[in-house]
């Protein structure tokens, strides 16, 4: 008799259990007090619906003032757009790439996320993970698309649509610490590469690090291999490997790793620079221990971040854009970099691009410059612009040529994956500059033809 | 398992048909307490192995639908890649290592803290410690310490004070790389297999040992005679568990070196990781997950066959 009533009470238990699971996501509509009193909805504001929306927003800039800025910017749209709540994630960007991997795989993208455009994004379009928001851009004659340097909005489009907007675009280049530089007597920034190895030489005798460089990270690496292959073998070296009719084992490739070997041969990093992270690296600079470092634009704000009185270098940093190899086909102008911006998972409320639209206004582009945080893609944004390491590279973007991509951007991820896997390798010294290329080519060979 | 233990010899022919009665309304019993584990465990466990399998076969990012259908491509390519080669190196090192050092590091603390010593409370604590603290807070502690920077890394501010030496680069180091996480793995895990040896230590019947020295058998010779063999069963259980830990190995790894510089550090699990979650190959780190469950499987069976042999104290 216990028994029975025993046997009973868990199946009690077990039904309970199973059900209370699916209760959850019932959501009782009556109480919402929003649809209460069905006053006529406000002609003037465009906003869509007075449903109330969530969008889910995930970006990478932790540095303070960035960060705040980006909250005081959803907090304005929040209170012009009550209906609308805004969900920030903010995720370290190592931590953020590999989360994104998972929902993207699990085919659950957020509404609004960071992107650098390229290869990835591709990937992400062909699965059908991204909104097209070209009708928006087109809208009202071009309005919103008009606003936008062109060649920074390519970047965030895929034959011929468009899935996300830029807020920032630059370009590699080395940072410097006027001090340090001066303190090994160094006068003038290279403009060639034996130049700079003569340079790297100088300050390394000097008892001083040359270059902070985060290799654990492995793409602060690669700027370096990408950097001289683009300064040895142009736009038409890239341009030819990537639609294949050239090869990633073309003499370019080669001969960045060799270059890259010979700076090697001078010992410039720190010690332990092949286990180092990017934050690592920002560290040594902020701190004024290490000389250079080759970075982009965001390179100060996150030198500031780490550094220990958190102020960074301020005026002592110094930026030269990346030396001419001698003999290259490259022009010493072309710049190698990218930007920053918002893409728009497929399942966007219509609010959601409204807000990327708010992100990228004139207005917020010139509060975004003022800070010294971005350059700005937006007209008009340049006006906010004021820190004079931002408009010497602001200059030299708009100067060059050619304006290449990162590799590990432009390519698709599995490419630009082994290409940041080989530069470590050829660093360790594990890969010799040939087996490296040879490592990038079998990968392109195995996605791209 | 532990039906084993069951008292079978009660049962006699008398009540014969009244314990069969009493043996459904057990198995329903069984059958309903089981079931929730069962729904989780084909949901969580068996589901996702078999869509593994599935997706093992195909060439295939992890976005969109898998449509390219390869056959067993992923697992040859697997098996020609060199750094695959690396990785069973790498995990062998781990195994062995593990088996060499860890398990009588911690067998003797047990013993050690086994002993009503003064303070063994206090060491006990000290060295479950590390066992309890979460992987990530460990892996984080142990980057501190092997930070190639004197200024801020112990180990080399201890290496610096003495003379006519240079820091080492622990985890820059391509052949210290691997030995270096050795030592946090050990250091994280030990604490769980001096505790396995402590219970089992504590089911060793005093009386045996007290014969021993009565009959004038040293404590050496008592420990290598009377407690290891009657530890048999633990040390099988140990012995186990760290080769399947060390076989599966992530967390440490991926946090302290992310399986580099160069691979040097990659273990099975970093590798399937690299491939399915950075490089967008999901369905070569599916046929990579696949062959880290078959050989979990493969040693899960060999092991228990070889070990099958009753416990010297349980007899099981």
């Amino acid at each position: 008799m216990l028994k029975k009533i025993s046997i009973f009470i868990i199946l009690i238990l077990v039904a309970v259990l199973a059900f209370s699971g699916c209760a959850r996501p019932v959501e009782t509509p009556d109480a919402e007090p929003v649809a209460q009193t069905p006053t006529p909805a406000p002609a003037e504001t465009p906003a869509p619906q007075d449903e109330p929306v969530t969008i889910t927003w995930w970006h990478i800039q932790t540095a303070e003032d960035h960060k705040g800025l980006w909250q005081k910017l959803a907090d304005e749209f929040m209170a012009d757009n009550p209906n609308v709540t805004i969900e920030i994630t903010v995720l370290e960007n190592e931590a953020f790439k590999s989360k994104m991997t998972t929902v993207m795989q699990s085919a659950n993208p957020p509404d609004i996320f960071q992107s650098w455009g390229g290869g990835v994004m591709n990937k992400y379009i062909e699965a059908g993970l991204l909104k097209d928001i070209t009708s928006w851009l087109d809208a009202d004659g071009g309005a919103w698309r008009e606003t936008f340097s062109p060649g920074a909005l390519g970047v965030y489009s895929y034959e011929g649509k468009n899935y996300g907007v830029p807020w920032d675009m630059g370009m590699v280049g080395f940072w410097y610490n006027k001090d340090l530089f001066a303190q090994a007597g160094i006068t003038n920034t290279p403009t060639t590469w034996t130049e700079f190895l003569q340079v790297v030489e100088t300050i390394k005798d000097a008892g001083i690090t040359p270059i902070a460089l985060g290799a654990g990270d492995k793409w602060p690496a690669h700027f370096y291999w990408g950097y001289l292959a683009t300064r040895i073998g142009g736009s038409a070296g890239f341009n030819a490997a990537a639609s294949r009719e050239g090869a990633f084992t073309d003499p370019a490739f080669v001969q960045a790793g060799e270059k890259l070997l010979e700076l090697l041969a001078l010992d410039p990093f720190q010690p332990g620079f092949l286990a180092a992270t990017y934050p690592d690296q920002a560290t040594l600079m902020g701190n004024g221990e290490a000389a250079m470092e080759l970075m982009g634009q965001w390179a100060p704000g996150v030198q500031r971040e780490n550094s220990a009185d958190q102020q960074g270098l301020g005026d002592r940093l110094g930026w030269f854009p990346f030396p001419m190899v001698e003999g290259g086909k490259g022009h010493p102008a072309d710049a190698f970099g990218g930007g920053n911006g918002f893409a728009l998972g497929k399942d966007a409320e219509p609010a959601a691009v409204e807000f990327v639209k708010y992100l990228t206004r004139a207005e917020s582009q010139v509060q975004l410059a003022e800070l010294g945080l971005a350059l700005p893609v937006v007209k008009g944004g340049e006006a906010g612009l004021s820190d004079p390491m931002l408009l010497i590279i602001q200059e030299s973007s708009a100067a060059a040529q050619y304006f290449q991509l990162y590799y590990d951007q432009a390519l698709p991820p599995a490419v630009g994956s082994v290409i940041n896997d080989s530069v470590q390798a050829i660093l360790a010294k594990t890969l010799t500059p040939e087996q490296a290329a040879q490592a990038i080519e079998d990968s392109a060979a195995n996605e791209m033809d | 398992m532990s039906s084993a233990f069951m008292p079978v010899a009660e049962t006699s022919n008398r009540h014969k048909t009244k314990n069969n009665l009493k043996n459904n309304k057990n198995t329903l019993l069984i059958v309903i307490f089981l079931l929730p584990a069962l729904i989780l465990f084909l949901t969580f466990v068996v589901y996702p192995i078999f869509q593994s399998l599935y997706y093992s076969m195909f060439d295939w990012s992890g976005l969109g639908p898998a449509d390219d259908f390869v056959g067993l491509d992923n697992y040859r390519d697997i098996l020609i890649d060199r750094v695959f080669l690396i990785t069973i190196r790498n995990s062998l090192f781990i195994i062995l290592f593990s088996l060499a050092f860890q398990l009588p590091m911690a067998m003797f603390l047990a013993v050690m803290v086994g002993k009503n010593l003064p303070g063994r409370a206090v060491f006990r604590s000290i060295f479950f410690m590390p066992y309890v603290i979460s992987e990530v807070v460990a892996a984080i502690a142990w980057l501190f310490l092997f930070n190639p920077d004197p200024a801020r890394g112990l180990f080399n501010a201890i290496i610096e004070l003495i003379p006519g030496t240079s820091p080492v680069l622990w985890l820059a180091d391509v052949n210290i790389v691997l030995p270096a996480i050795f030592v946090a793995l050990t250091w994280k895990f030990f604490g769980f297999h001096m505790l396995l040896f402590l219970t089992g230590l504590q089911n060793i019947p005093r009386t045996i040992e007290e014969a021993a020295r009565i009959d004038g058998a040293s404590s050496i010779k008592s420990f290598f005679f009377i407690t290891l063999p009657l530890l048999s069963g633990t040390i099988r259980t140990s012995v186990y568990l760290s080769v399947l830990g060390s076989i599966q190995q992530f967390i440490l790894v991926w946090i302290m070196s992310r399986g580099g510089p160069v691979n040097a550090s990659e273990t099975l699990a970093t590798y399937m990781y690299r491939f399915a979650f950075v490089r967008f190959q999901l369905g070569y780190g599916s046929a990579v997950a696949i062959y880290m469950f078959l050989m979990c499987l493969i040693f899960s069976l060999i092991y228990l066959k070889m070990t099958n042999k009753p416990d010297h104290l349980t007899g099981i």
